[in-house]
């Protein structure tokens, strides 16, 4: 077993030299936003003309969203990060030490693995290559012959003790889906924290130098992009083709797909639509670019999310906002109880900051949808 | 009228069809289509629409387009470049009219 963070490390993490940070933690100030309950608290007060989310996908036919075949598992090793971004749904940062997924349910993720039809594994966090056991996760999904998914801040790729990673994932075939807001300094430093586009696009280079980037199937580089600031992910296709050209000519840099993400209305976006006063014309906006086309292909359907405590949830925001999966059968919803074929018949669990996934183009952990 | 330029205009841009409906179709069908991802991009195009809003300043162009060309991947700094290229054109227009006046000047002047 990998040795356990030191503290000193943590009090590292919480330096800027080990990431960028352009807020702190709703936890961290005391926040009122900090719960969950005061989040759905302030989307369900909004006076919306068309804020039923359910009522919106009964008039386009679908009466309730089911899932579809297992696809992908995605496990949140824990909030612990070295960043602390403007926009995170996550409220991830340095202090957030106690939410780290341990051993034993990292064991139960990779029992309840071998039950499932899923061919991905999705690991998310926080910065999940801070938690202790991440190697493991990773060679034993390796080892199953999963495609494994590492969502990557790229400043992490920096800090000395993870340097060695890109190669490390290279040898192993893992997908990097790393985060980058934009493909020029000034948005993206004003969403994640100044100095993040230089060290994004620092290890970016270190990426390419082991392989990625380069159309190698093993070695897949996939940039996430989400919106700076209230609006709408640009078309993914023609942001692509952009940021291919724009990244290749101004730093040499090359990747092999772009997906893009909208913004969720909860946690710090939330504070910050507030904050600024565009909560109510944010909301109004996705409300009135629901898409019917986007819904067949939305990420609760065909994905499970595993919280670092080993609770299931339809999908990471679900889990964020403490809103676990709902068993049929009213059996518990942690993962020592993994039941597929139970879990197969429930009812996905939709709130009104599902219209974030399913505005315009769609919105899911793999992009648009629609 | 309380006033000219309410922004409340812009969002009531259809209601112009009130008074024939022909026209206004046919000119939001072309302008839709004008704006469709070609052998310019979505992106580019919005950037072009920013700068002739500011050329032409219209006030509804410039929120409706600040907020596209953001929409559509643009940041500040390549948003302040195009405003930058309509004002060089208007200053430059004007600035080249400066020759008409020069060879006025040479052949009335001794």
């Amino acid at each position: 077993m990998s040795a356990p963070i030191e503290l000193a490390t943590l009090e590292d993490l919480a330096s800027p030299e080990s990431g960028p940070k352009s807020t702190r933690s709703l936890r961290a100030r005391g926040s009122s936003l900090a719960t969950p309950e005061a989040q759905l608290q302030v989307l369900n007060d909004l006076p919306l003309a068309r804020g039923d989310f359910d009522a919106a996908l009964a008039a386009c036919a679908w009466s309730e969203l089911r899932p579809t075949r297992l696809e992908i598992l995605q496990i949140n090793v824990g909030r612990l990060c070295n960043m602390t971004c403007r926009h995170c749904h996550v409220d991830a940062g340095p202090d957030r030490i106690a939410e780290k997924m341990d051993r034993d349910t990292v064991d139960l993720c990779l029992a309840a693995l071998d039950k499932t039809t899923a061919h991905t594994v999705d690991i998310t966090g926080g910065a999940p290559e801070l938690n202790p056991h991440f190697r493991y996760l990773v060679d034993q999904c390796v080892s199953r012959g999963k495609h494994v998914i590492d969502r990557c801040n790229l400043t992490i790729l920096l800090v000395p003790r993870f340097a060695d990673l890109p190669v490390w994932f290279a040898e192993r075939g893992v997908e990097v889906v790393c985060s980058l807001p934009h493909c020029r300094k000034r948005n993206t430093d004003s969403q994640r924290g100044d100095g993040t586009f230089e060290k994004s696009i620092e290890a970016l280079r270190h990426l390419n130098a082991v392989g990625y980037g380069h159309g190698d199937t093993r070695r897949r580089l996939t940039v996430m992009v989400n919106p700076v600031g209230a609006f709408l992910a640009a078309p993914q296709a023609a942001l692509e083709r952009e940021w291919k050209a724009e990244l290749a000519r101004n730093h040499g840099i090359t990747f092999d797909r772009l997906i893009a993400l909208n913004n969720m209305p909860i946690s710090r976006f939330l504070e910050w639509l507030i904050e600024s006063g565009n909560l109510q014309e944010y909301m109004e906006r996705l409300t009135n670019l629901f898409n019917p086309a986007t819904v067949a292909g939305l990420m609760c359907r065909n994905t499970l999310s595993v919280s670092w405590d080993g609770t299931l949830h339809d999908c990471d925001f679900n889990q964020m906002l403490d809103i676990p999966a709902a068993r049929p059968d009213g059996g518990p919803v942690h993962i020592r109880d993994f039941d597929p074929a139970i879990l197969q018949t429930r009812r996905i669990q939709t709130r009104r900051h599902c219209f974030g996934c399913t505005a315009g183009a769609g919105s899911s952990c793999g992009g648009a949808t629609a | 009228m309380p006033g000219y330029y309410d922004p409340d205009h812009l969002g009531k841009f259809a209601t112009i069809a009130e008074g024939n409906k022909e026209l206004a179709a046919k000119f939001f069908d072309w302008y839709g289509a004008v704006f469709r991802d070609g052998a310019l991009s979505e992106r580019e195009k919005a950037l072009i629409a920013l700068a002739v809003a500011h050329a032409v300043q219209c006030p509804y162009c410039i929120d409706a387009y600040s907020k596209t060309c953001l929409e559509k991947g643009a940041d500040l700094d390549q948003m302040t470049e195009a405003v930058h290229v309509a004002a060089a054109i208007r200053g430059g227009a004007s600035l080249v009219h400066g020759v008409q006046m020069l060879e006025h000047v040479k052949k009335a002047g001794m």
